[in-house]
């Protein structure tokens, strides 16, 4: 029996809540950054699931462009933390009010 | 075969994903999350995009977590306050909205007709190729733009004041 794609839907789904559970709980910039990481790859996973289902190659095509868009978040989003960690040695979120006005 | 690939994939994954968003420890969070980034990319293999495996190996698991790595290293892997009960609302909210999710994909899966794949396509990195650089080549161009962006947009926010 071979996994369906119901199967990678639910593993999906599962990943994409924990990433969710880590943005809403974490307090850390990093630990964020890794949950919204993670959400993305649950997102791929059920991209790549359904493209299979429907026969066609575009959901993987998009899978590399979420890839692309990823990296190019994560550099943006290191190089905020380090600079707020430079400003006030700290990345912890809940003391960000520098944007607040 | 393939079905137990898959349950051990899946199970290896959700296990490393509960550890690299639970962990105190900022390493541990992102080498727990190169586990889960390999099992996914045993699932790609197992859908038949062997191609995208190999992408995710390549740059999730080899960029953008090493970049991760690099960036803990240099603020001294700072360790989180464990203050996150300190804050009931927000973490009933986050807990209840992650089960939404969770209970919402499962239920909407199971509920979906159990149809056969299409016909499997050629999933190879050729067919992929034509397909990004004839069909979506305005989408890949504008990546490349994106990509330029991103990285002189790094260098400016993490450049010292003189």
């Amino acid at each position: 029996m071979a996994p369906s794609t119901v199967h990678f839907v639910i593993l999906a789904a599962l990943l994409f809540g924990i990433g969710a559970a880590g943005v809403l709980l974490r307090r850390s910039g990093i630990a964020i950054l890794l949950g919204i990481e993670l959400m993305l790859n649950a997102g791929n996973l059920a991209l790549v699931a359904f493209a299979r289902q429907h026969g066609s190659l575009d959901g993987q095509v998009f899978v590399f462009f979420v890839m692309a868009v990823a990296a190019a978040e994560v550099a943006v989003g290191l190089a905020l933390l380090v600079a707020i960690f430079r400003k006030q040695q700290a990345i912890d979120v809940d003391r960000l009010a520098i944007m607040r006005w | 075969m393939v079905m137990a690939v898959f349950v051990v994939a899946a199970v290896l994954a959700v296990v490393s994903a509960l550890a690299a968003v639970s962990h105190r420890d900022p390493v541990v969070n992102v080498l727990s999350l190169v586990v889960t980034f390999f099992c996914v990319a045993v699932c790609f293999a197992l859908l038949g995009a062997h191609f995208l495996a190999a992408a995710q190996v390549l740059i999730y698991a080899g960029a953008i977590l090493v970049l991760f790595l690099f960036v803990i290293m240099l603020l001294g892997a700072p360790q989180t306050a464990n203050d996150e009960a300190r804050r009931p609302v927000q973490r009933t909210a986050g807990l209840a909205l992650a089960a939404i999710v969770v209970v919402g994909g499962a239920l909407l899966a199971l509920t979906m007709q159990a149809v056969p794949p299409a016909a499997p396509v050629g999933s190879n990195a050729h067919a992929i190729g034509t397909a990004m650089l004839t069909t979506h080549a305005f989408s890949f161009e504008l990546v490349s733009v994106l990509l330029l962006a991103a990285m002189v947009g790094a260098l400016v926010l993490v450049r010292r004041k003189q």
